[in-house]
């Protein structure tokens, strides 16, 4: 990948590591009183996907997420000042006059669309608003929304009616606290796959995201991307103290330029979030 | 003579698809028969979209696809259906307007039919609808009171649920309240048994009772004109609500409205509390004109 490019994905993936940070602190102290789903630790899936599709697809796909997809909606373009509106309370400010919170980001500006609460239903709603606009649509999901009996039959739909989609599964390995294995004997890769869709397993790293770009919106294509969340299924908490960190991976690897990223980010998002808390 | 009301909504739908260039969504929807006579003979091509078999699956593609302001009809071939392709819908079509200010309006066809049909495909089942925000609820039984609503649906932009019945298919007459005059007791009637409910009239009206009838389009919101208040206020014994649904759901939540409006008694007559078997011995249907009589005169004795 060229240094550029990863350059590019870093600062997005520091913006919503920051801004997940400060949720997380914000929430612990009691802040934000709202359940908060935090993305930390699994922002190098949007960071890539948006600077990838942005600079090498050109084009501004519909986007349908559910929990814990802060780091979409950072990473697509969304305004940070709403977001950090919508987790505080601030009716005037938020996308959806605070009706949506954490776990329902919209936004008309990036062609974010809304999430229900019921888990994975934005995957056939997201096939139907692309099979009638017939526009490049991205639709996240987790492990766990992906075994919805409902997920399952929209893919299928999906891939018999060639639709410009890209499936992402944000594969944590976990349902709240339970392992997938615990759930399931089978790889959404492999499903995608058995309804003659492309399907593949991969990394969370920028560069093998980047690998399947030539493939985006070509046709239907699910990208099951394993990952780690930093924090807790909701609210402020730990799960472990030994998760892998993408982040400080790509920071070593990057180094100074990456160091000064990380500090900018770092300070300019904790005065975005002091500026909004002093108005409350 | 006119159209009937098959008709009507299939040149409802031919116009749709054909001039307003808009999408049908359902599951064998051009199978022998095209749901009752009531579609026209189109394609995929044309915006008869097949979905696959997965029903909860194919509401949330009908409304992914009302999100793109295109206001497609969803058929549901029998009512019971609802139970698995109502939930996006509802979750979903019905809150986007008050949650995100994005409307997502869906007309949804629902057709109910009974008799021999077991305890899934019989009967309507409107009231699976009726406790969630964010949608109307209407039972056209005339080819004048369809396109009406297919016209407000048009201008709307809201989740309509339309509860058919296929007893209403062949229909051409339209039917009309009977409010004028003092009467002894109201028969409010809503879907299939608005034709019952006539019969039963003449039946009463022979034994020397004056029976009003009211017909309920608008199921919700709630449209009942203030001359029909007034009938039912001004009745000796008060009033009866029917349905083709369980009574513990529209029927009995009007009758608490009306009862606070009306300060008359407002009983409801609908499927018995059971489930419909195949056999007609264990079936579950809609009060026939004798039943309604039946209770009718038993009420008025009481």
């Amino acid at each position: 990948m060229h240094r550029k490019l990863r350059i590019k994905i870093f600062e997005k993936a520091s913006l919503c590591r920051h801004f997940e940070t400060n949720a997380y602190k914000f929430s612990e102290k009691k802040l934000i009183k709202i359940p908060i789903y935090l993305s930390a630790g699994q922002e190098f899936i949007s960071a890539s996907l948006a600077t990838i599709i942005n600079d090498f697809c050109k084009v501004k796909p519909l986007i349908f997420a559910q929990h814990r997809c802060h780091s979409t909606y950072l990473s697509f373009g969304g305004e940070m000042d709403n977001l950090i509106a919508e987790l505080l309370g601030n009716y005037k400010l938020s996308n959806t006059g605070c009706m949506g919170g954490s776990a329902s980001i919209y936004s008309k500006k990036i062609n974010m669309f809304g999430h229900d609460g019921h888990m994975g239903t934005q995957v056939p709603i997201g096939i139907g608003a692309c099979f009638t606009s017939k526009k490049p649509t991205i639709i996240f999901m987790g492990d766990a929304a992906a075994e919805e009996d409902y997920v399952l039959g929209a893919l299928g739909w999906a891939a018999t009616k060639k639709l410009p989609i890209l499936f992402i599964v944000e594969d944590n390995n976990l349902s709240i606290l339970t392992e997938k294995k615990v759930r399931r004997n089978w790889d959404m890769h492999d499903v995608a796959r058995s309804f003659k869709m492309k399907g593949y397993n991969l990394k969370d790293s920028p560069n093998e995201i980047e690998k399947y770009k030539k493939f985006f919106f070509k046709e239907p294509m699910l990208l099951n991307i394993n990952t780690n969340r930093m924090f807790w299924h909701a609210g402020a908490g730990k799960d472990s103290d030994k998760i892998f960190d993408r982040y400080l991976i790509e920071k070593k690897i990057l180094g100074k330029e990456a160091e000064k990223i990380d500090k900018k980010f770092n300070s300019m998002i904790k005065k975005k979030w002091e500026k909004h808390l002093k108005k409350q | 003579m006119g159209k009937t009301l098959k008709e009507t909504i299939k040149e409802i739908i031919r116009k749709h698809l054909k001039n307003k260039k808009g999408k049908v969504f359902g599951q064998c929807l051009t199978a022998v028969g095209w749901v009752g006579g009531t579609l026209p003979e189109l394609y995929e091509k044309d915006g008869m979209i097949e979905l696959s078999m997965a029903d909860v699956a194919g509401g949330g593609i009908v409304t992914g696809s009302a999100l793109m302001n295109e206001k497609p009809i969803y058929v549901i071939r029998y009512q019971g259906f609802n139970w698995y392709n109502a939930p996006m819908i509802v979750n979903y079509a019905a809150k986007s307007k008050e949650i995100w200010n994005t409307p997502c309006p869906v007309f949804v066809r629902g057709i109910g039919m009974e008799g021999g049909i077991g305890p899934v495909a019989g009967s309507s089942h409107h009231s699976l609808y009726y406790r969630m925000p964010g949608l109307k609820i209407v039972s056209p039984m005339t080819p004048k009171e369809y396109k009406k609503i297919y016209n407000s649906f048009m201008k709307d932009d809201e989740v309509y649920y339309v509860s058919e019945h296929r007893g209403s298919f062949n229909n051409k007459i339209e039917l009309k309240d009977d409010i004028k005059g003092k009467k002894d007791f109201v028969i409010i009637a809503i879907s299939i048994t608005r034709f019952e409910a006539i019969k039963a009239k003449e039946i009463l009206e022979k034994k020397g009772l004056r029976i009003g009838i009211i017909n309920i389009l608008w199921i919700k919101p709630l449209k009942i004109s203030k001359a029909s208040i007034r009938c039912i206020t001004n009745s000796k014994f008060g009033a009866i609500i029917l349905d083709d649904d369980y009574v513990d759901g529209i029927s009995n939540s009007i009758a608490n409205k009306l009862t606070h409006m009306t300060n008359k008694k407002i009983f409801t007559l609908g499927l018995s509390d059971k489930s419909a078997g195949f056999h007609k011995k264990v079936d579950n249907l809609p009060p026939n004109s004798d039943q309604i009589v039946k209770k009718i005169i038993s009420l008025t004795k009481n």
